[in-house]
């Protein structure tokens, strides 16, 4: 595998292949020595321009699990704020010669941009509203987990489409798979031109609820209300919230998940985000191998072989 | 000779004295330049270049900006109030000429701005500015959006009977705006801008014009809607002219999938519909001009993240010979349109005569006729070549049409009897 830059680069085989490996790898979590040597020598940096605790953390275990040497590069407090550019500090890892970089920033396309300046493979881990890939693939693992398949579920996607990379990811990836997808939310927060993504439109949550297999909640920021998508967070939650009378709507065998951090009481009643059907925790756990899974095929996959086959180090 | 004004073409000599032609079709005595193949034309006229000087001489100067100019066959551009600080009073308007006339190779016509500082707020001292020189007032890329200071400027423009050039676009609706809002924009994750920001603007200000029977000037349209608004508002018999770039007429949002930052203009690229619409404008005449939109900037701030880096492309080299490659048939008689938009006589006058009577530019997309100003580009309708942001004179290589082949190309351009591109050598 090559950079991993969006879900829209990836076909079915290659998509079972991530998640295959990422099933395998998922056993070292439990070892008593949580650590493979694949990635010994191998240099990764983690360039986040974007604040993101919870992702960056993930890489970063991912990637020590893997035994690879690991940077953490902040543009907070960093020469970015003093004004370097993303292409000079492009310039300067590449001079250093580090092996991959794991990029997540505010701007669409930035990790685009990075694979014209360096030769390290580029890992996007969170572009602007476009894409959030190793997000997708750690959803459809955690979906394929549970109900054991992806093709044929029924699947709503609920709340702020079009400011979200893990929404567009996730179409894509389902879509991909063979899932059907439903994007439910009040217009002001569909993309536009929604129609040339091969998905359906609604905006009544209660009329399908009966008929999913998952039901994956999207954070709605506060500032949503500020910008007028929508009157107040009390009328968003009455129409678009998951509490815990829809979640008994569900078929039993449904699942609702989360991208987090959750807005408890918004799109999510706290509740539901504790009952059983919420797998919220699990994409946490999944998250760590599917990006092991990905840094390995990207980096190791070729020299040695497949990772079971590495005794703990 | 492809004559813009008159449409006519014809094959013969075209003798210069001094500074005027003094006959077309007479044996010259004195010095003899061989045109065989070339075409004779009156000298292109830009109506938006931005040519930064004062204040950022590191995208381009007055003197590399003609230079590009003369290059691809301008002998007449309009200086955009695009200098920091803004060109808003008489001072730098001034300022500008001197150093057009000190290094310039080509007539500079300075567009003032209709308000201080370009802000939108405050109307500028229009009177100064018209007594130095200004017939056209423009705030550039930033729109004038509220409507009351809008129509106080078109009322007080009256005065010269000036024109006022508002760019059109709704700003409330495109706060953030990152290129056209669509299922491309939807797939990049780019904030879009949509139609309506640029065509609510462009029908408030023909509404706004024609009630003060004031002269309005549409600057690079890019939407279907607005060319049928100022088609309509023209029948009508309200006093507006447009333009459209070739960048508008040529690349649709496609071109955005690798978030290559060459093509991140305002507005922005839309779609191949959109294209389609422009290039009917410019075939019934809703269209008076072909504007280059010529905006340098240095290497280093279009190398940034995409939503980073500033809108523009230079076009001053590359307009006449894309507008060639790709608007008019090549096997077509210069008067005819064949397979093509444009013939190339009407591609010409677009370029020139139109432009030059849209805004008021005297001296420049004249007839070519006895006693006219000699203001003459001679280019070659058939070179091939491809563009190649590194080899223009400009002094900043952003160009959106990088790597196209395009066709015809400037031989030379004479400014008054002079030559400014002798055998394509910047003079």
């Amino acid at each position: 595998m090559d950079d991993l830059l969006s879900i829209e680069d990836l076909d079915a085989g290659m998509i079972t292949r991530i998640l295959d490996t990422a099933e395998e790898l998922k056993d070292i979590a439990v070892r008593p020595i949580k650590k493979v040597p694949v990635l010994r020598g191998r240099t990764v940096c983690n360039l986040f321009y974007e604040d993101s605790t919870r992702t960056r953390i993930s890489f970063e275990v991912a990637e020590k699990r893997l035994s690879a040497d690991v940077i953490n590069f902040s543009a907070k407090g960093s020469s970015v704020s003093k004004g370097e550019s993303l292409k000079d500090t492009a310039l300067t890892l590449q001079a250093m010669g580090v092996d991959a970089i794991v990029i997540r920033h505010s701007s669409s396309g930035a990790p685009r941009r990075l694979t014209e300046w360096v030769d390290a493979k580029v890992l996007n881990a969170g572009d602007g509203w476009h894409q959030h890939p190793t997000q997708a693939l750690l959803d459809l693992f955690t979906i394929r987990e549970r109900m054991g398949r992806l093709e044929g579920l029924n699947v709503a996607i609920c709340g702020d489409v079009v400011h979200s990379r893990v929404a567009r990811s996730l179409v894509q990836g389902l879509r991909i798979m063979g899932a059907e997808v439903t994007l439910v939310g009040p217009p002001t927060l569909m993309p536009s031109h929604v129609e040339s993504w091969d998905v359906a439109v609604s905006h009544d949550l209660d009329g399908m609820l009966a008929d999913l297999d998952v039901c994956y909640l999207l954070r709605v920021q506060n500032e949503r209300m500020a910008e007028q998508f929508f009157p107040s967070v009390r009328e968003y939650a009455r129409i678009w919230g998951m509490d815990i009378d829809r979640l008994e709507v569900m078929p039993d065998h449904a699942i609702v998940m989360h991208p987090g951090p959750m807005n408890r009481g918004v799109e999510i009643s706290a509740d539901v985000a504790d009952a059983d059907q919420a797998v919220i925790v699990d994409q946490v756990t999944n998250g760590v191998a599917v990006r092991m899974a990905c840094l390995y095929l990207m980096l190791g996959g070729e020299q040695t072989g497949a990772a079971t086959e590495v005794t703990p180090a | 000779m492809v004559d813009p004004v008159r449409g006519t073409t014809q094959t013969g000599n075209v003798v210069v004295e001094g500074e005027t032609i003094r006959s077309v079709g007479e044996e010259s005595a004195g010095l003899r330049i061989e045109c065989e193949g070339l075409v004779c034309t009156s000298g292109l006229v830009d109506l938006s270049s931005h040519l930064r000087q004062p204040g950022r001489e590191d995208s381009e100067i007055i003197a590399t900006g003609t230079a590009a100019a003369a290059a691809g066959g301008y002998t007449a551009v309009s200086a955009m109030p695009t200098t920091e600080p803004a060109m808003d009073h008489a001072g730098i308007v001034e300022q500008v000429l001197r150093l057009a006339r000190e290094t310039g190779r080509c007539d500079v016509f300075p567009v003032g701005a209709i308000t201080k500082g370009r802000a939108g707020h405050e109307l500028a001292e229009m009177g100064a500015m018209h007594e130095a020189g200004v017939r056209t007032f423009s705030d550039a890329h930033h729109a004038v959006v509220s409507s009351q200071v809008m129509r106080r400027a078109l009322i007080y423009a009256r005065t010269w009977d000036a024109i006022v050039a508002n760019h059109p676009e709704d700003t409330s609706l495109t706060e953030g705006a990152q290129m056209h809002e669509g299922a491309m924009s939807s797939r990049l994750g780019l904030k879009g801008s949509p139609r309506e920001a640029e065509e609510i603007i462009v029908a408030r200000d023909l509404i706004l014009a024609e009630r003060a029977g004031a002269r309005l000037h549409v600057p690079h349209l890019s939407t279907r809607r607005a060319v049928e608004l100022v088609r309509d508002a023209k029948a009508r018999g309200v006093r507006v002219t447009c333009d459209v770039t070739p960048h508008h007429l040529v690349l649709d949002d496609s071109n955005l999938v690798d978030y290559d930052t060459r093509f991140k203009v305002v507005p922005p690229l839309r779609t191949p519909d959109d294209i389609a619409a422009l290039r009917e404008g410019l075939q019934d005449g809703t269209i008076d001009a072909i504007t280059s939109d010529h905006a340098p900037h240095p290497p280093d701030d279009k190398d940034h993240e995409w939503s980073y880096a500033p809108a523009g492309t230079v076009g001053l080299e590359t307009t006449l010979s894309v507008v060639l490659a790709e608007l008019v048939d090549p096997d077509a008689c210069p008067d005819t349109r064949g397979n093509g938009t444009l013939s190339m006589a009407e591609a010409l006058a677009l370029l020139s005569s139109g432009p030059a009577r849209a805004r008021d530019i005297e001296g420049h997309g004249r007839p070519i006729a006895a006693g006219e100003p000699a203001n003459l580009l001679l280019f070659d309708p058939g070179v091939i070549w491809q563009v190649v942001g590194d080899e223009l004179r400009t002094r900043s290589r952003n160009t959106a049409f990088e790597g196209h082949e395009v066709r015809g190309r400037a031989v030379h351009t004479v400014l008054r009897g002079k030559f400014t591109l002798n055998d394509g050598k910047v003079v």
